[in-house]
């Protein structure tokens, strides 16, 4: 059945893929239910990054289920009618099947209309004026605007105009239909970063987060594997769709010491976050404390009302282990294979934090050779480590997911990409044993974007394909110098425009396009 | 440290071609209970190491683990088994210690729950 699917105006490229993901794992496709990819459809005049879309989803729970889940889904709505102006809605709702609307609008149901609309706003009376204009629909019910058995939205787009940055309309449309189920953002308040303990520079945002844990089908009973751990962000997301997981980093600070026993990856799992007062009024409040502590007098030490937002703790399960290690060089025994159900990552690319390796070259003091540790100074020694080169450091994830994950297992992971006069240069990575099925995009600025790819098992891992992984890692061994040259990104992105756009290159600022589509 | 991944770790040292099981010393251990699953036990039975299990278990101090499954696939029906083997694999935590590679003798030491699988430059 064909369901209108209305997302948020966030991260367009994005939503479909979300929606697939969770059609996979709520099993659309198993017993061949549906065929894949799913079938989408754009109401007429539509632009591709309108909100509004059709979707052919199989039932009506697994419909719910896949947008209670989702983070991108504003709403999936069983639609009553459509049209032009508010005639040509009437005509549509009168006409569809009776049997279809009665069960929604008996005597017992309650129920409430919202009024929405995209692009611009409907005030108050307008919106009166609009749920009064439904007299057609014959609602029975007792009205519930709280906690309504049945939600019915009426919803419009209209042209407003093409330099507010949103897709382009080219005429008015109104819907009107009954909720089937909507996403529960209320949890991205809730894992905000600004509410962690244990931050890091490069720490994955919550929604981010959650969309990664989608797309990798993060769900109870599964092993989830990060081998760029970090402060844990994205294991965060996974573990709170109930999954097992693991991860590793090179960096020991990080991943054993934190910022102390209460500050570190463990703490973000258990971690405490406020419902009542967000974070900007706390230290609203914590800065008048903090002025009027003088005279008010006392013994000078003040408990700050930031305090509370310890009080109340996200309970997730803690990840059945942490690891110090190298993903260069795994520390994984001869034979163990097929374990993960998902790999979900940021590997580190030299634009933001710069990827480390095992195999550092940094001179040792008094010692044998200049690169043995002499035996009392094993214990405690600090290795030191070398630059990883990006094309190094994707070749080892796809190596390290062909061999750990289970067959349709999925590798979810960040893949950045030069934009040139604005445009997207693709060039996916590749192995024999992945299929991609879902890479979007989200551009971070004029020049530099990161696709989220999002990549299944559907080979096995056979002993020629382990063979040639060898020889690359070799390889990359011998060109260390070579592969960190061609993977500089920090100096692509950050240097001056003009050196990449030669003599010519004055940037001009007209250029950008007026709709900016995926930057949203 | 779970006895999981003390069962999928190994001594990745340059040259070493039997660095598994790691020997564990314990200085410190404990328990810490996690969800039990059955699924999940059953999907990653296949993939553990049993000797390597068994005895890594008894090092931590717990013995009630059979020291070989014959029959694998009567032994997932029974709950007393799988109780047991949800313990050893997922509930017995190594906090301070070291795991040892059984040829090199080279101690990777485990603080704070974390092992450290890190190499030094002479090692990779």
């Amino acid at each position: 059945m064909w369901y209108l699917c209305v997302f948020f105006h966030r991260l367009l490229d994005y939503r479909r893929a979300e929606v697939e993901a969770l059609a996979e794992l709520f099993g659309a496709f198993d017993d061949h239910q549906l065929q894949r990819p799913l079938q989408w459809k754009l109401p007429e005049n539509h632009h591709p990054d309108s909100p509004f879309h059709f979707v052919n989803l199989p039932s009506e729970e697994l419909t719910r289920n896949i947008a209670n889940r989702s983070l991108l889904v504003k709403g999936i709505y069983e639609l009553w009618g459509e049209g032009d102006n508010y005639e040509e809605l009437e005509k549509a709702v009168t006409s569809y099947p009776e049997e279809r609307k009665l069960p929604y609008l008996t005597t017992e149901t309650t129920f409430r209309i919202v009024v929405d609309s995209f692009g611009k706003i409907i005030n108050f009376e307008e919106q009166n004026e609009r749920i009064q204009s439904l007299k057609f629909v014959p609602f029975k019910g007792r009205v519930n605007l709280k906690n309504p058995e049945q939600k019915f939205w009426l919803m419009e787009t209209d042209n407003y105009g093409s330099n507010n940055g949103l897709p382009p309309v080219v005429q008015k449309r109104i819907f009107f239909g009954r909720e089937v189920g909507a996403a529960d953002r209320k949890l991205l308040p809730t894992y905000q970063l600004k509410s962690r303990k244990y931050l890091g520079p490069t720490a994955m945002d919550a929604e981010m987060a959650f969309l990664m844990a989608n797309q990798a089908l993060a769900t109870k009973g599964k092993l989830v594997y990060d081998p760029f751990v970090g402060t844990g962000s994205i294991l965060v997301a996974a573990a709170h769709f109930g999954a097992m997981t693991m991860g590793a980093d090179i960096d020991i600070r990080v991943v054993r010491d934190g910022r102390g026993p209460d500050c570190n990856v463990w703490s973000n799992f258990k971690q405490a976050s406020h419902h009542f007062l967000d974070f900007s009024s706390l230290l609203a409040l914590d800065v008048c404390f903090r002025i009027a502590l003088p005279f008010i007098g006392g013994d000078g030490f003040y408990s700050s009302p930031i305090c509370f937002l310890r009080s109340i703790e996200y309970g997730l399960p803690m990840p059945i282990s942490l690891l110090r290690a190298d993903n260069n060089l795994p520390p994984w025994r001869q034979g163990l294979k097929e374990i993960f159900d998902a790999i979900i990552c940021d590997p580190p690319y030299g634009v933001r934090a710069g990827g480390r390796k095992s195999g550092g070259r940094k001179l040792l003091k008094g010692v044998i050779a200049p690169y043995t540790v002499p035996d009392d100074k094993r214990t405690g020694h600090i290795p030191s480590t070398a630059p990883y080169s990006l094309a190094e450091c994707v070749h080892d994830l796809l190596e390290l997911a062909a061999r750990m994950l289970v067959m349709n297992g999925r590798l979810v992971f960040f893949y950045p990409v030069l934009r040139e006069d604005g445009t997207t240069n693709i060039n996916f990575p590749k192995h024999p044993c992945f299929t991609m099925v879902a890479s979007c995009e989200q551009i971070l600025s004029f020049r530099y974007s990161r696709y989220l790819i999002t990549m299944v098992k559907t080979g096995p891992y056979t002993d020629d394909i382990a063979e040639l992984a060898m020889k690359m890692h070799l390889e990359f061994k011998e060109n260390h110098l070579k592969w960190l040259e061609d993977g500089n990104l920090h100096s692509a992105v950050f240097s001056p425009a003009s050196s990449v756009n030669g003599a010519s290159g004055d940037f001009n600022r007209d250029s950008k396009p007026k709709y900016r589509g995926k930057y949203v | 440290m779970r006895l999981l991944t003390h069962n999928m770790l190994s001594c990745n040292i340059k040259g070493v071609t039997n660095g598994f099981p790691l020997r564990i010393e314990v200085e410190k251990s404990m328990e810490k209970e996690v969800d039990f699953n059955i699924d999940f036990l059953k999907s990653i039975f296949s993939k553990v190491e049993w000797t390597a299990l068994v005895d890594a278990a008894r090092s931590l101090g717990y013995n009630e683990l059979p020291e070989e499954v014959a029959d694998s696939s009567t032994m997932l029906e029974s709950s007393d088994f799988l109780k047991k083997f949800h313990h050893a694999l997922l509930e017995l935590h190594l906090e301070e210690g070291a795991l040892i590679c059984p040829e090199t003798g080279r101690r990777f030491p485990v603080n704070k729950g974390i092992p450290n699988m890190l190499l030094h430059e002479d090692e990779v």
